[in-house]
């Protein structure tokens, strides 16, 4: 039991608070009042026992007179005080936090709060100083701006220009108002996106392309006419290219052929991807992507950064940054090739739980001259019928998981309860 | 006898409006718009001073500010640099890389004339 300086403050509070006078408690403790007045003005420590006898006189537990989580308190109120150098009596903090818990406690959480804020202030700064559509489209209009100006200073400043430059710079000045406008354009929409949705305010391209792609059931046919739904030039990129693979994996797989296919084999893409002749990764998309098919789906690249996400319910996606590298999906990275299936859980007690099966593939786009790429892709199953031992626990990503003992963390978790 | 400028730039209207502005000063004004030739150029035009686009395809300015800084008979030419983000990080490195002066796109004219002025007149 940790007794600490302040066990005296709150020992004082206490006997106050019930009316009680020094000698009293003291004889009812067995001490004398000397010693007790030298205690309750934290220049004494008290040892278990006594304090317990004081305890017990104050129909008090022991533990309410030394409370555990002082020295977090102690601590966010350090860090409190050092934020705002040279303002706070650091010498009487104990004395502070001791006397006024509640209001020390509102103290430790604002400062907590306004540090959270500021990170988040910042982070939201860095996006916006590093957002290449932002970037690009202010670079691209700086750069139109600049010809503008100069051409438009010639041909106000030079009386005696020759009427073929004065036609070129007009000409020129046409086509750079042309450049302006489609820049506005480009960048009201992204402003204008962030604007209108705050909840998805960063969202990237590819994340609008999979509400949209998820709208529409991720189904080709229905999906291909409504490119125009997408608000941003390179969602609706991302989108193009989208269709045009799933166009091409429908080709290489027809439906009727390939659900013959998946009642025979099972979800087997591997045996199906033999069968027809084509990539296992054409059969992955086919798998999950297939009308109704309530199956997940992920894919990444070679730097584990997801390209590609259909989620499924209980089998949480993260939105930023990277996932759980426990997944399966990783493991069939770092083996291209190798068939990877892996049967997991979701952390926690009512985890679900999931049958995964990850593949990678390197491909080359450019033949030897060029990089070798790795895509890898992973179809998640529900599977919660499976025994609980039969399954490994994986997250979604570090920030927002539970699992303390996990050898993989990166970062902490904001889920981490505060008295562990 | 007029002094020769070299103008890597690749953006075509903003390197007609230089090079009009320049001219009109008094100025022998020679372009080159792809960022893999610049140097080549430089060799080719022998310039008194280089104004240098901070952003060219294949190569960046500062990569051609750094070849030029290198090479003995280039280490003392002046070097505009033009730069469209008037970003504080690219002017740094292009001050650690010896760039002479800079312009920030958008750029007045008068601005850049009296920029090449004020670097033509310094003793080489």
């Amino acid at each position: 039991m940790p007794i600490s300086a302040l066990t005296g403050t709150r020992l004082r509070e206490r006997r106050l608070a019930q009316g009680l006078r020094q000698a009293d408690l003291a004889i009812a403790a067995g001490i004398s009042p000397a010693y007790l007045n030298l205690i309750e003005h934290n220049r004494r420590k008290v040892g278990p026992a006594i304090l317990s006898r004081l305890a017990s006189a104050l129909g008090t537990d022991p533990a309410a007179l030394t409370a555990g989580a002082e020295g977090t308190l102690l601590d966010d109120l350090s860090a409190a005080a050092a934020a705002h150098a040279g303002l706070a009596e650091l010498d009487r903090i104990q004395d502070f936090a001791g006397r006024f818990p509640g209001w020390a406690a509102l103290l430790a959480d604002t400062h907590r709060r306004a540090e959270g804020f500021s990170h988040a202030v910042e982070v939201l700064n860095d996006r916006l100083s590093h957002d290449p559509h932002l970037s690009a489209s202010l670079h691209e209009m700086l750069t139109a701006v600049a010809s503008v100006r100069s051409t438009a200073g010639i041909l106000a400043e030079t009386e005696d220009i020759a009427p073929e430059w004065r036609a070129k710079f007009h000409a020129n000045l046409h086509e750079d108002s042309e450049r302006l406008a489609a820049g506005a354009e480009a960048l009201v929409a992204f402003l204008d996106g962030a604007g209108q949705e705050p909840d998805r305010g960063s969202a990237s391209p590819q994340e609008e392309v999979e509400e949209w792609a998820a709208a529409g059931d991720w189904q080709v046919e229905v999906l291909a006419g409504q490119v125009g739904r997408l608000a941003s030039g390179a969602a609706r990129e991302m989108a193009a290219v989208w269709l045009a693979e799933a166009q091409a994996d429908a080709a290489a797989l027809p439906e009727a052929a390939f659900r013959a296919a998946l009642a025979e084999t099972g979800a087997e893409p591997l045996l199906i991807a033999a069968r027809f002749g084509c990539s296992p990764l054409v059969a992955f998309r086919r798998t999950a992507l297939l009308a109704g098919s309530g199956v997940g789906l992920v894919m990444c690249d070679g730097s584990g950064t997801m390209t590609f996400r259909k989620p499924l319910p209980g089998f949480a996606l993260p939105r930023f940054g990277a996932a759980c590298p426990l997944w399966p999906l990783f493991q069939a990275l770092s083996q291209p090739a190798q068939p990877v299936e892996a049967r997991v859980r979701m952390p926690g007690p009512g985890g679900r739980r999931f049958l995964t099966r990850a593949f990678a593939e390197p491909h080359y786009p450019t033949g030897f001259g060029g990089p070798v790429l790795t895509r890898a892709a992973m179809l998640i199953f529900a599977d919660d019928a499976a025994p609980l031992a039969s399954s490994r626990v994986v997250g979604t990503s570090c920030r927002i998981c539970p699992e303390s003992q996990c050898p993989a963390r990166r970062e902490p978790s904001i889920l981490r309860d505060s008295g562990g | 006898m007029a002094g020769k400028l070299l103008l890597i730039e690749d953006e075509t209207n903003i390197a007609e409006a230089i090079r009009f502005i320049l001219s009109r000063d008094g100025w022998v004004v020679a372009h080159e718009g792809d960022g893999l030739a610049a140097m080549a150029a430089v060799a080719r035009e022998k310039p008194d001073l280089v104004i240098l686009d901070m952003m060219l395809p294949g190569r960046t300015g500062l990569e051609i500010l750094a070849d030029l800084r290198g090479h003995p008979g280039t280490a003392c030419l002046p070097v505009l640099m033009l730069t469209a983000k008037g970003g504080s990080r690219d002017r740094e490195a292009a001050e650690r890389g010896g760039a002479s002066a800079f312009m920030t796109k958008p750029f007045a004219n008068d601005q850049m004339r009296a920029a090449v002025r004020a670097l033509m007149d310094l003793p080489r």
